[in-house]
């Protein structure tokens, strides 16, 4: 065991308006630098468990904290990556990328909707940086409607990493993406995670992404969730015995769900 | 559109213009070249005065209405209770021709420029406001909630969003409603008023019997509307140029 629980959701109860309870007394710690992928079928509330650990919804009943602050709305720290892209249409590749450290500079450094401390180096200079680690420089000065799948989901990653954020959160990040653009970006994950020790939670329907981006996984059921399903994950290794046993697990878990 | 197939357009034009006049064979339509000579002489002094007051009037309505349309319009298309409220009140009155209150602003603001500029104004608010109500409202929930995770809170999601996400609305509302509002204005401008190009043409040509000047006064407008037209295009293009690149 190491290292402090840094995300700590508290026993919360959330729902939508006329619809069953998704979480219901549901409590899951996440400690700092951890790797986590959360798997279920649709309509588990998986998404949405997502959108509550950015700050985007708010549970009706208990509380979110993270880095021991009570969450109450979206923190500058946390970046959030959506499958659709979320890339302004009428910006460049290059704009798109700077785009919170505009909203940083437009704000100044208040504390709320930025940080008290400002980013080491210049912007242009991050960018620059972020734009080459992710290969994007050639496309850097064409709209996201000029460029591949593959390359808006780097946009949207290196818009995200420029901040600096300690904690990394997607949502189907790569589930419309073909197979090896795929697979690279998985990997390319993995690395960018490694590189900054960034807290990650990666949502998602797809086993294998689970298994391979998720040191651990929590597996949402059917909903009402009222405790943390976790299962230890494995090395990432797409052909390692253990990850296919996991992968195996989490299909059986699956099925049974579905099966009712 | 090739600049070479405009000019094509308009020599058939021209050519047809000429024809039409041989043709007919009256004072009341004088041939093209007879016009442009008319429309030529004139434009230093008189008829000068009269496009430039109705060109600034319709200038002033536009800029008036995209100053109060379209940060109503954002407002409403971002917010359900404001388009619950608002929506049908616009939807009643966006379909009334505005020119039926051309006489009731001349009776309330008198026969200056501010009646003339009010119906233009209203004909071009509820277009923007429509329009831009409509594009603020179909942004996609996926890309308001990443920019909010970036940070954005209400002004940044104005400023970033909103504003340049609506803008192309803003110039299909301008594109829609130039012809409209020039119809309108010339109607406006026949109502006793020194200057106006709707005043020059009914005056040339009821009054003075002076035709050449009358198709001058007519061309002046044309060039008017086919001005604003291009300019609004122009603006488009340097102020939008994503909507004119070629797609992955």
């Amino acid at each position: 065991m190491s290292g402090e629980t840094f995300v700590e959701v508290k026993g919360i109860d959330f729902s939508y308006p006329h619809q069953p309870p998704l979480f219901e007394g549901f409590s899951w710690g996440i400690r700092r630098g951890e790797a986590w992928a959360v798997i279920g079928p649709s309509g588990c509330g998986k998404t949405t468990l997502l959108y509550l650990l950015a700050g985007l919804l708010k549970p009706q009943r208990g509380e979110i904290l993270i880095a021991g602050n009570p969450l109450r709305r979206p923190r500058p720290e946390t970046a959030l990556i959506l499958q659709d892209y979320g890339l302004l249409p009428w910006d460049t590749v290059r704009g798109n990328v700077a785009l919170g450290l505009r909203i940083r500079a437009f704000y100044g450094p208040d504390g709320l909707h930025a940080p008290r401390t400002p980013l080491p180096g210049k912007p242009e200079a991050l960018v620059d940086f972020w734009l080459q680690r992710l290969g994007l420089q050639d496309v850097a000065d064409r709209y996201p409607s000029q460029i591949s799948g593959g390359q808006k989901q780097r946009t949207a990653i290196a818009r995200a990493l420029v901040l600096r954020p300690d904690l990394l959160l997607m949502d189907e990040p790569f589930s419309s993406l073909d197979a090896p653009t795929r697979e690279d970006l998985e990997d390319l994950t993995l690395e960018l995670q490694a590189e900054a020790g960034l807290t990650t939670v990666v949502v998602t329907h797809s086993i294998e992404e689970a298994v391979f981006l998720g040191r651990k996984i929590l597996f949402l059921g059917r909903p009402p969730h009222t405790e943390a399903i976790v299962i230890e994950g494995t090395k990432p290794d797409r052909s390692h015995p253990d990850y296919l046993k996991t992968c195996s697990l989490l299909r059986d878990m699956l099925n049974a769900v579905r099966r009712g | 559109m090739s600049r070479r197939s405009l000019l094509l357009a308009l020599v058939v034009l021209l050519l047809v213009w000429q024809l039409l006049a041989i043709i007919v064979h009256r004072p009341i339509l004088p041939a093209p070249w007879e016009v442009l000579k008319a429309f030529f002489l004139a434009l230093p002094g008189e008829l000068g005065k009269h496009l430039l007051s109705s060109f600034w009037r319709v200038l002033a309505s536009i800029t008036l209405g995209i100053v109060a349309a379209a940060p109503l319009g954002i407002a409403i298309g971002q917010s359900a209770s404001l388009s619950r409220l608002l929506s049908p009140l616009i939807y009643l009155l966006y379909p009334i021709p505005k020119v039926v209150f051309v006489p009731v602003a001349i009776l309330f603001l008198g026969l200056g420029d501010l009646a003339k500029i009010l119906i233009i104004f209203l004909i071009i608010f509820f277009q923007i406001l429509v329009l831009v109500r409509d594009q603020a409202a179909a942004l996609r929930p996926e890309l308001i909630l990443s920019v909010r995770s970036l940070g954005a809170g209400r002004r940044a999601l104005f400023r970033f969003v909103y504003l340049p996400a609506t803008l192309p609305a803003i110039f299909t509302a301008i594109r829609q409603s130039t012809g409209t509002a020039i119809a309108v204005l010339y109607v406006a401008e026949l109502f006793a008023t020194k200057y106006g190009l709707g005043y020059y043409i009914y005056i040339t040509g009821s009054t003075l019997f002076d035709y050449p000047a009358m198709y001058a006064g007519i061309l002046a407008m044309s060039l008017l509307g086919l001005g604003l037209y291009f300019g609004v295009d122009w603006l488009e293009r340097k102020l939008c140029p994503w909507l004119f690149v070629h797609p992955h």
